[in-house]
């Protein structure tokens, strides 16, 4: 197999397309938040225009939010496409050049499945367009850290696996179990969070933290008939249904369920890199592996900072009455989030090359430029 | 022949003494206790939708007179025998767009009858209904109308209370319409009155909707004479 090498210019262009893909998850935000996903009805024309002529001046009200919806998709279209083929000409890695494919279909896939939203006027779709949007960034910053010279110079390598031992087969799990259920928990939350937006019902339950007044609403048809009469919605006009309210209370739940257990866990891991550092003499992190560890326990940090700020966020659009710009804010913080998660299953299940799990020494220490190959040839 | 003429004349006698023994029902419609105020309509980015207001617009969920008159009731008979819709023939209803808001905000038509939809803005808008009963027939549609353009045309052939048509570029603009399959039934206005015309002498159940204050509707008993019948609503802001 080629070595691969570290080629800057595809790097910061994978980047490029990362941010406009986040970019486009905002606008795509704000053009569900105001209400408007069908403020344009025709697809692929607008208006009855090509999509690039349509005058500026006919951008009003809701057209503004979805047209440029439209036109920032369409641009991510072409950077991905772009992508995808200096991947496939020029990267040496095999399966990194397919996933550079996978994204072009992704990205098409992602255009079809919003003009078909707008044209068979499903909600359904909706909601698989806004879970495959988030894939889709996911991946996009996937390719750009796989292009990065901190993964490129990384690869290939290997350390003998005697070398590892308990403490740091125990850390090593410890940060797996994190980054893997935490990830797993945001995708579900992020998808439940599609659900409940592309139900265009406005919020379902009007109060934080308690629900309608109790620790848990009353579900009953009577009960929710009673809800809609009281509800003075603006935009968002679909009466609320029982399925509504006990989405958004699972939403709720596991948002405390995924705070909960990283605190925890990020708690437990931190102790644990003390207890080490004052086991072994002045190293920081006792085991080969250690940078990674370390790379990791900042990255789990990071990522509790951001689930705090997204459950802020969370309470703060209720309190707003579903402001569109905290709203918009809460999907791209939950997107980051994501990507975040997947980042530190990436790190953590490169695994040395030639081994069966996390290779660690107390007495070695793995410098930042060591190499490692994955457990699947990343 | 004979047979024919025979029965046409039985026919239209009937129809005759029906009609001779048809009366109107009236009524009102008031709200017990205080509404809840209004919403600020916040967020018109469109400079053609101020044009046409010197206040701020607001929701208009309780439209009520200072005597608790609630408009935008729409109050429908029910069980007359051998009611049908007479929607084709009926005059269309007209839905205008005036200052990026739909007047009337609550309506009523039978199955089959036109609606028109005019756009009286400087401004473009999107028709989009989106039936509930779309199982029975009823269609979602999004059409684009520009300033000055034509009028647009939607029917129903499936009743369904408070069908939902909203405007996505101005995304609170909403008008709910009622699809009744036969002509006895009104809409109060802003003095809360109500008159259902010609209705043949007969008992009936005769039921009040409010999308807010009785969105699946208040039920009373009715006996409609040649002379009419007369009848009230209290709904109740929840």
């Amino acid at each position: 197999m080629t070595e691969p090498r570290f080629n800057p210019w595809l790097h910061r262009f994978a980047v490029l397309t990362a941010l406009a893909t986040l970019t486009l998850l905002g606008v795509g935000g704000l053009v569900t938040s105001h209400g408007v996903g069908m403020a344009v009805p025709d697809w692929p024309n607008t208006y009855g225009y090509n999509m690039f002529l349509f005058p500026p001046s006919k951008w009003v009200g809701g057209i503004f939010y979805e047209h440029s919806h439209r036109l920032v998709a369409s641009g991510v279209g072409l950077l991905t496409t772009i992508l995808a083929g200096w991947l496939w000409f020029a990267e040496s890695r095999r399966w990194l050049r397919w996933l550079g494919v996978i994204a072009f279909f992704g990205v098409v896939l992602q255009g079809v499945l919003g003009g078909l939203r707008v044209v068979l006027f499903k909600d359904q779709i909706g909601i698989f367009h806004a879970a495959l949007a988030q894939i889709f960034f996911t991946l996009v910053c996937a390719l750009a850290l796989f292009t990065s010279r901190w993964w490129t110079d990384g690869a290939g390598s290997s350390v003998p696996a005697d070398r590892a031992d308990g403490v740091a087969r125990s850390a090593w799990a410890n940060l797996r179990h994190l980054f893997l259920f935490t990830t797993i928990l945001i995708f579900l939350q992020l998808i439940l969070g599609a659900t409940m937006r592309h139900q265009h019902a406005g919020l379902a339950i009007p109060d934080f933290p308690l629900a309608y007044g109790k620790l848990w609403p009353n579900m009953s048809s009577a009960a929710v008939v009673q809800y809609n009469q009281q509800r003075l919605e603006i935009t968002a006009a679909n009466a609320i249904t029982p399925f509504q309210v006990g989405l958004q209370m699972v939403h709720r739940l596991t948002a405390l369920v995924i705070l909960v257990y990283l605190s925890a866990m990020v708690w437990r891991s931190r102790r644990r890199e003390e207890a080490d550092s004052r086991a072994v003499v002045k190293a920081p992190l006792s085991y080969v592996g250690g940078y990674h560890c370390a790379v990791l326990r900042k990255l789990a940090v990071f990522l509790l900072t951001l689930i705090l700020v997204q459950a802020s966020l969370g309470a703060w659009t209720i309190w707003s009455n579903k402001a569109a710009d905290v709203v918009t804010a809460h999907v791209l913080i939950g997107a980051l989030s994501l990507v975040t998660g997947v980042f530190g299953c990436l790190i953590c299940f490169r695994r040395p090359a030639g081994n069966a799990g996390p290779v660690a020494s107390t007495s070695q220490v793995v410098r930042p430029n060591a190499r490692f190959s994955a457990s699947v040839n990343l | 022949m004979k047979l024919n003429q025979s029965l046409a004349l039985v026919a239209g006698f009937t129809a005759a003494l029906q009609f001779a023994t048809a009366g109107n029902i009236t009524g009102k419609v008031t709200l017990k206790g205080t509404a809840p105020a209004e919403k600020d309509i916040t967020g018109v980015t469109d400079a053609a939708c101020s044009a046409g207001h010197t206040t701020p617009m607001k929701t208009r969920f309780f439209v009520v007179g200072s005597g608790g008159e609630l408009a935008d009731t729409v109050v429908i008979l029910k069980g007359v025998p051998n009611a049908k819709s007479t929607g084709d023939t009926a005059a269309p209803l007209l839905i205008d767009q005036k200052g990026c808001e739909y007047v009337p905000y609550v309506g009523a038509v039978q199955t089959g009858q036109k609606i028109l939809v005019k756009n009286s803005d400087q401004t473009m808008h999107n028709i989009h209904p989106s039936p509930a009963n779309t199982a029975g027939g009823n269609k979602e549609e999004n059409k684009a109308q520009f300033a000055g353009a034509a009028d647009l045309t939607f029917t129903f052939p499936a009743t369904e209370n408070f069908l939902k048509f909203k405007c996505d570029v101005h995304p609170w603009m909403f008008s709910y319409i009622t699809v009744v399959d036969h002509p006895y039934f009104a809409v109060t206005g802003k003095d809360g009155a109500f008159t259902i015309k010609d209705v043949p002498a007969g008992k009936y159940k005769i039921v009040a909707l409010h999308r807010k204050a009785a969105p699946a509707g208040i039920e009373q008993d009715i006996e409609v004479t040649a002379d009419g019948a007369k009848t009230d609503f209290a709904l109740e802001a929840k």
